[in-house]
């Protein structure tokens, strides 16, 4: 694999720039962190930053709501706008030579939007219908009350807001969250694709240099929901979410937990797929990933099967997720290194793909990790070292959640 | 880019883009056959056979064939649609030899009546899965209505009572008789050599029985109406409406795309400024599908019980303005800009160019690279769209919703 250049530089304001230049591809591509997520919604506002990233696009500098997204399209920019956790996030890609103007019309979203309070009402008429939809989305619905359930508040709040919260929020209310958290300090944007990093310090210095700096916002933080739990929903299937304490990316455990996770459900030869579907027919959808914040990781599991069957389907995946300490075979990890390993080499056709992971690394590790360290990570796991994670962090104090018409028996012995 | 297309002794058509720069390469099996060719009494045989096939052969293990492809690290799947059934993986260009071999030898798949016991179970899950989701029920309402007596109006996944008749051996016979060697086309993208890909083709598929399928393709005659489908328990309503449009055979599908851009894109569209932008919707968007033979306009809507009139009214009076007085030159440019940055992103993957290949090959046996795509689009003119719309008006010709109403 070719040895990537990454470039890095802080501007004096505090916001870091990320470039990685790539010989092969036409396009560019950028992903944006301002450290204005949902984690510093007020408390009983849950919702504030998910509506300021719908109203930060209607309208920033020069430009009105109509005028800007015109632009865009007239960039050809295929782009994103929302709430993470700790974040908004921008993402963008382009044809490479657009790429300059795209950036600086979300210099001026991120410090000049206009946040006109007499769109504020359709802003939140979108967002409480947003939060309606999921209610008619099982599937959806249970990972975001799972994670409520895993995960102590804010980390835990669905960044999209809740219906209560929304109600009372305000126009004022948004602007203050924006005064309050949009700052360049702690600000991450990551660049990827064919562009030039000296032309990037330039054109990112002019359109973002003068942002200013401001003090760090606080949050508070609150309790996670019951560890068993059910949500009593008239549905054809039950869904079932079950979570358990896991490591973060920043971890060094964190490539032995991947694979362990990977050994239950990285591609259809794993675990999780042939126990619960192919040998015994009991669902569709059933699978395990890693997630994580800053600070702390869960392994998050989902299963959909019809009501009559729900039960054993959760038993059989629980003790999936508990056998996983008996013993890994060797073949089993090198399918994970295999899978890992082209995922890797085909990252680099993808300057959306490199733009997002430069950006995620420098927020958990302060640093970026090129293709070559991870696949050197990843090589050098044996099946000794996952056991000895999976040791240290058993799946066990499972939090488990149900959707469907009837709760399900959870083994006591395990939650 | 260098296309080279080939066709074997026994039908089977080759047909390779190659991208030296670059890492990956994706190769796809095009079965020319979906729900639109199949009869009441095997609804759902297309789409349970696309996952018999996972289930192996005489050489290959049901355990067999997804450790193979995990362990060449491969990124595969298949799919099933009214006219075609997909098989593909994208691995790195060392690993051709092994997904070739195992991906054609899966196509000659053992149908071996334990397996499709325990499958059919897993299929009457998926029918449930899409049952508690209430957009994937009104397109499929809707696609029986706007089809009616039409191939097209079957159903993809089949219903409960089609699925739990099916037996092994209406599976086996549809299989000998759809996947002959002339109805299927494997394409290949990316980084690859040519000659490898032919022997390889030679190789594991060269005893493939030969012969074709024609495929009925009576012109559709939209009977038109509304169906409601009152689900209580559902939070917003779901909306989706159809009209003619042009078929994958028409030059005027060009425009078609292009028009559904300016009324009806996530973004910057006139359906975005007069429902999304307001927040009279949660969604609203308009697509266009081209067929053999046939074509559809696909509206999308998704808002509160309370303001779903309004919303059909607000799209109804786009449509109108649309259908008299056309498009601007600024929309036109817009669309453009947009459309054609679409086309270079997405087809700077390997599996991104795998689908238009396959898809140009099977609807037109037609290669047409990212640059063609270009040039037809940047010389499309307001008069095109004017003179789609004098053939293929907007409107809501059929409409289905599922939600709280229980009329509209």
């Amino acid at each position: 694999m070719t040895e990537q250049t990454i470039h890095h530089h802080t501007f004096a304001n505090g916001l870091t720039l990320l470039v990685e230049p790539m010989q092969d591809v036409q396009s560019a591509a950028f992903s944006l962190l301002v450290a204005a997520g949902s984690i510093f919604d007020p408390p009983g506002e849950e919702g504030t930053a998910a509506l300021l990233s719908d109203l930060i696009t209607r309208g920033a500098g020069e430009r009105d709501s109509v005028q800007l997204m015109t632009d865009l399209d007239n960039l050809g920019l295929q782009h994103s706008e929302g709430a993470g956790h700790n974040y908004l996030n921008f993402t963008g890609a382009t044809v490479a030579e657009n790429l300059p103007d795209a950036l600086r019309i979300y210099a001026d979203m991120v410090q000049r939007p206009h946040l006109p309070e007499g769109e504020f009402d359709a802003a939140r008429l979108g967002l409480e219908q947003s939060l309606r939809a999921i209610e008619d989305e099982p599937r959806q619905k249970i990972m975001i009350e799972l994670r409520r359930r895993c995960y102590a508040a804010p980390w835990g709040f669905p960044n999209e807001g809740t219906l209560a919260g929304l109600k009372n929020i305000t126009a004022k209310k948004v602007r203050r969250h924006f005064e309050r958290c949009s700052r360049p300090q702690g600000t991450i944007l990551g660049v990827a694709g064919k562009v030039d990093f000296a032309a990037m310090v330039d054109l990112v210095g002019q359109a973002f240099g003068s942002w200013k700096e401001k003090s760090e916002p606080e949050f508070s933080t609150g309790s996670r929901g019951l560890a068993c739990d059910h949500i009593n929903h008239d549905s054809t299937q039950t869904q079932i979410g079950i979570a358990y304490d896991s490591v973060p990316y920043c971890d060094p455990d964190y490539y032995a937990a991947w694979a362990a996770v990977g050994v239950l459900s990285g591609g259809m030869s794993s675990r999780l797929f042939t126990e619960v579907r192919e040998k015994r027919g009991l669902c569709y959808a059933v699978y395990a990933t890693l997630h994580g914040f800053k600070d702390q990781g869960r392994v998050l599991c989902y299963a959909g099967t019809t009501n009559e069957r729900a039960q054993e389907t959760l038993d059989v995946t629980l003790r999936e997720l508990a056998r996983v300490a008996d013993g890994i075979e060797e073949p089993e990890l090198e399918r994970c290194k295999a899978r890992a390993k082209s995922s890797l080499i085909m990252q680099q056709e993808s300057s959306s793909s490199r733009a997002t992971s430069i950006t995620r690394d420098w927020y958990h590790l302060g640093r970026v990790t090129t293709l070559n360290e991870v696949r050197r990570e990843i090589e050098s796991l044996t099946v000794g070292r996952v056991l000895d994670h999976v040791h240290r962090h058993p799946a066990r104090d499972f939090t488990v959640l149900t959707l469907g018409p009837k709760p399900l028996e959870v083994p006591r012995d395990l939650s | 880019m260098i296309f080279r297309e080939i066709r074997l002794d026994n039908g089977l058509q080759v047909i390779g883009e190659q991208s030296p720069h670059v890492y990956s390469v994706a190769l796809g099996f095009f079965v020319r056959t979906g729900a639109r060719d199949e009869t009441d009494a095997v609804s759902g045989v297309s789409h349970f056979l696309e996952h018999m096939v996972f289930k192996g052969t005489d050489r290959h293990s049901p355990e067999d064939v997804n450790r193979v492809f995990d362990e060449v690290g491969a990124k595969y799947n298949a799919s099933t649609g009214e006219e075609t059934t997909l098989f593909y993986a994208a691995v790195l260009p060392e690993y051709i030899p092994q997904t070739c071999d195992l991906l054609a030898d899966i196509l000659r798949p053992a149908l071996r009546d334990e397996d499709f016991n325990m499958e059919k179970k897993v299929i009457l899950e998926e029918i449930g899965m899409y049952d508690d989701q209430p957009t994937f029920v009104v397109f499929e309402r809707l696609m029986q209505k706007h089809f009616a007596g039409h191939p097209l109006g079957r159903s993809i996944l089949g219903s409960n009572a089609s699925i739990t008749a099916l037996t092994a051996e209406q599976m086996r016979a549809y299989h000998r008789d759809r996947y002959l060697a002339g109805n299927i086309t494997l394409a290949v993208a990316g980084n690859f050599e040519w000659n490898d890909v032919v022997e390889l083709a030679r190789k594991h598929c060269g005893d493939w029985p030969s012969g074709e399928c024609p495929r009925a393709m009576p012109p559709a005659h939209p009977p038109g109406g509304l169906e409601v489908i009152t689900r209580t328990t559902s939070q917003q309503q779901h909306l989706m409406q159809m009209a003619p449009a042009p078929s994958a055979q028409n030059p005027l599908r060009y425009a078609a795309e292009l028009l559904t851009v300016i009324v009806g894109d996530e973004t910057g569209s006139r359906i975005f400024w007069e429902l999304v932008d307001p927040g009279h919707v949660e969604t609203a968007e308009l697509g266009f599908n081209e067929f053999d033979g046939t074509g559809s306009y696909l509206a999308h809507i998704s808002c509160t019980p309370e303001e779903t009139s309004a919303n059909v009214r607000r799209m109804q009076a786009i449509y109108d303005d649309i259908n008299a007085h056309g498009v601007t030159e600024e929309e036109l440019t817009q669309a453009k800009n947009k459309v054609s940055s679409r086309i270079v992103l997405r087809s700077e993957r390997p599996m991104g160019r795998l689908a238009s290949l396959g898809h140009n090959w099977i609807a037109r046996r037609e290669y047409r690279t990212v640059e063609n795509d270009l040039t037809t689009l940047r010389s499309l003119t307001t008069a095109d769209i004017r003179r789609l719309l004098d053939a293929y008006p907007l409107g809501a010709v059929t409409q289905a919703t599922v939600g709280p109403l229980t009329s509209l």
